[in-house]
């Protein structure tokens, strides 16, 4: 189904922060197609999460809506999975509990016993997690923790798969190592991913589009650009690339040169409050741009 | 020959006393063992120096003794139980035997519960007290974690009924199972009823307040996890809620005994009911020589049982949490 797979139309979004009407969104806008991988980029606080949250359904847009396949999205369901920053594995379950749980809510009813454990071993094994199955989320590493994450929403056969800074909290070898299993596992099932990123060499590496955002309040995208890499990419060649060096400084000169950190150019703006959000953390520290504010929470 | 252990004799000498000389040896058995005999000795010295109506307050070795003696009453005690139901059934036999017919009557022996009798009643009475408790203040707590506004309305009762002490409650307590508790032949009796609903309002308050906070406490990215799988309520308090709460549920259910065990001595003391408090208040109202060691056998008793019902508490959480490093004492 080319076309309008997932339609943002119009999204707007206001918070309720005691009394003052905080407006994070503006009039966001953007059309997926099946299959296509598409990057959210922008500043700290510029509302990329919120985005993905009402794409998720855990948050409400004030006005406009998202529609999946024709159908409205109101709540949050299976079919767009989110890969969440920091892994959110269930502490008390085993890696196998932790896609199981997953799995039989999912396929309770299309799948037996023994073909949905055939489904959480396959998925495991897509992320190369198949040797630690049985072991809790404590005993594993950060990388794996969230190898576990994207099998559990993958295993969720998600027809868009949302992830927030997924690879954000971790180390650069780490990072590069599962960007490369991302990159394999969507070629081999051609997922609809949408995924907010700050690393610029991740955006341009991973996506068909680059969604650059403007700077909140009243965020909206400003710019989208269309990286027409041929695939398999592979970094080590890319980073000679004119065209990947290209799209490169094209993103960074949005980010840097037309909508600067707002600590900078937009001095005159109010203050900013902490918003309250579906799912608001402090930042991770791994910033690949310079940011002012590292600790306000990731819009 | 002895292969494996050649080790020449004085360096297994060495090791006895580096063995002796560790951290663990030391931390975990000496410095307790210190206290504990710093402690008798000034219980000793305090005690010489005390002479109540009842004599000399006891000492350690004066307390051991009545705990042996309070051992051997209860066998004692014992061995006649056994004696009259022995000899009530010979009776009756034989007059079965005569006459088949015979209205033979069968009664419990009803001699005077011992020490030991008592630690019994008053450990039913406390865990009949903390179930009823927490029957009602885990799923009341979990319901008043998940939802704030049945929290913000059941917060007044609780801050209010919270710092009532449960012996304020005894009376009441009484009257109304007096006045409701009418079986004819009941298979409770009312002192036990009166105890265990009297501890039963004091263990409520500890579990139900933990459980608000351990379950409002959740992760909102685990929330989120199980808003997105679309898990039905059901599963996601199962699967979710009660195992990320089970930690903080633990928290209240000791405090919760604790606090059981302590109100219930005081209750069955003010009013009467068997158990370890009216041990204490019989022989404190008996006022013989042996009283006081007998008491303080009481004391210790409680406190050991305390002790014990605490431990147990940490065991059964350390098997249920998930949490393996977190560090519980």
């Amino acid at each position: 189904m080319a076309g309008k797979y997932l339609d943002i139309t119009g999204v707007g979004i206001e918070f309720d922060t005691g009394g003052a009407k905080f407006r994070a969104l503006q009039n966001v806008n953007l059309v997926l197609e099946q299959g296509e991988f598409v990057s959210l980029i922008g500043h700290s606080g510029c509302g990329k999460s919120t985005v993905l949250n009402i794409v998720a359904g855990l948050l409400h847009a004030t006005e406009g809506g998202v529609a999946l396949e024709g159908r409205e999205v109101t709540e949050p369901g299976p079919d767009r999975a989110v890969v969440f920053q920091n892994h959110s594995l269930m502490p008390w379950l085993t890696v196998y509990e932790n896609v199981a749980l997953a799995v039989d809510q999912v396929f309770r009813r299309r799948k037996s016993r023994a073909e949905r454990r055939a489904w959480i071993e396959h998925n495991l094994a897509l992320v190369n997690m198949e040797h630690a199955m049985h072991k809790l989320p404590a005993e594993i590493s950060g990388g794996m923790k969230q190898r576990v994450g994207i099998a559990r929403c993958l295993a969720m056969q998600p027809k868009v798969l949302l992830m927030d800074e997924p690879f954000g909290a971790l180390d650069a070898l780490t990072r590069a190592q599962l960007q490369d299993s991302l990159m394999q596992i969507q070629a081999e099932l051609g997922n609809t991913v949408i995924m907010i990123t700050h690393d610029v060499d991740e955006a341009v590496l991973l996506s068909d589009r680059i969604v650059m955002m403007s700077n909140g309040p009243a965020a909206t995208i400003g710019e989208i650009l269309s990286v027409g890499l041929a695939r398999p990419r592979d970094r080590l060649e890319l980073a000679e690339d004119p065209e990947f060096v290209h799209l490169r400084q094209q993103v960074l000169a949005f980010l840097y040169a037309k909508h600067a950190p707002s600590g900078q150019a937009r001095s005159a703006t109010p203050r900013r409050l902490t918003v309250p959000q579906g799912n608001t953390r402090p930042m991770r520290t791994q910033h690949t741009l310079p940011d002012p504010r590292a600790t306000a929470p990731c819009g | 020959m002895n292969h494996g252990t050649t080790a020449p004799i004085d360096d297994r000498f060495q090791r006895m006393i580096a063995g002796f000389s560790s951290k663990s040896f030391v931390e975990g058995l000496l410095l307790p063992a210190i206290g504990v005999l710093l402690f008798l000795l000034a219980w000793q010295f305090a005690a010489n120096r005390i002479d109540t109506s009842l004599g000399q307050f006891p000492g350690p070795v004066q307390v051991w003794q009545q705990a042996q003696n309070l051992v051997a009453e209860h066998r004692r005690e014992r061995d006649k139980a056994t004696a009259f139901y022995q000899r009530q059934e010979e009776r009756n036999a034989k007059q079965l035997a005569a006459d088949p017919q015979a209205g033979v009557k069968w009664r419990d022996y009803t001699g005077k519960p011992t020490f030991i009798d008592q630690v019994r009643t008053s450990l039913l009475t406390v865990a009949a007290g903390f179930v009823i408790a927490n029957l009602l203040a885990i799923p009341l707590g979990i319901v008043c974690g998940l939802s704030a506004g049945v929290y913000r309305a059941m917060n007044p009762i609780i801050q209010v009924f919270k710092p009532v002490s449960p012996l304020a409650w005894l009376p009441l307590v009484t009257m109304v199972v007096s006045a409701t508790y009418t079986a004819e032949d009941p298979l409770l009796q009312k002192s036990f009823l009166n105890s265990a609903i009297t501890v039963a309002l004091c263990c409520l308050w500890p579990t139900l307040i933990n459980t608000t906070v351990g379950v409002t406490g959740i992760d909102r990215d685990l929330v989120n996890v199980s808003r997105v799988m679309a898990l039905p309520w059901r599963t996601h308090i199962r699967r979710i809620v009660i195992p990320a709460a089970v930690p903080m549920i633990f928290t209240g259910l000791r405090l919760s005994l604790a606090t059981g065990w302590m109100v219930l001595i005081a209750a069955e003391m003010l009013a009467q009911n068997p158990g370890l408090g009216k041990f204490v208040w019989d022989e404190f109202q008996n006022g013989s020589s042996d009283s006081l060691g007998r008491i303080m056998v009481a004391v210790l008793g409680i406190g050991c049982i305390g002790f014990a019902l605490d431990q147990l508490m940490l065991t059964l959480q350390r098997r249920v949490s998930w949490d393996k490093q977190a560090i519980l004492r």
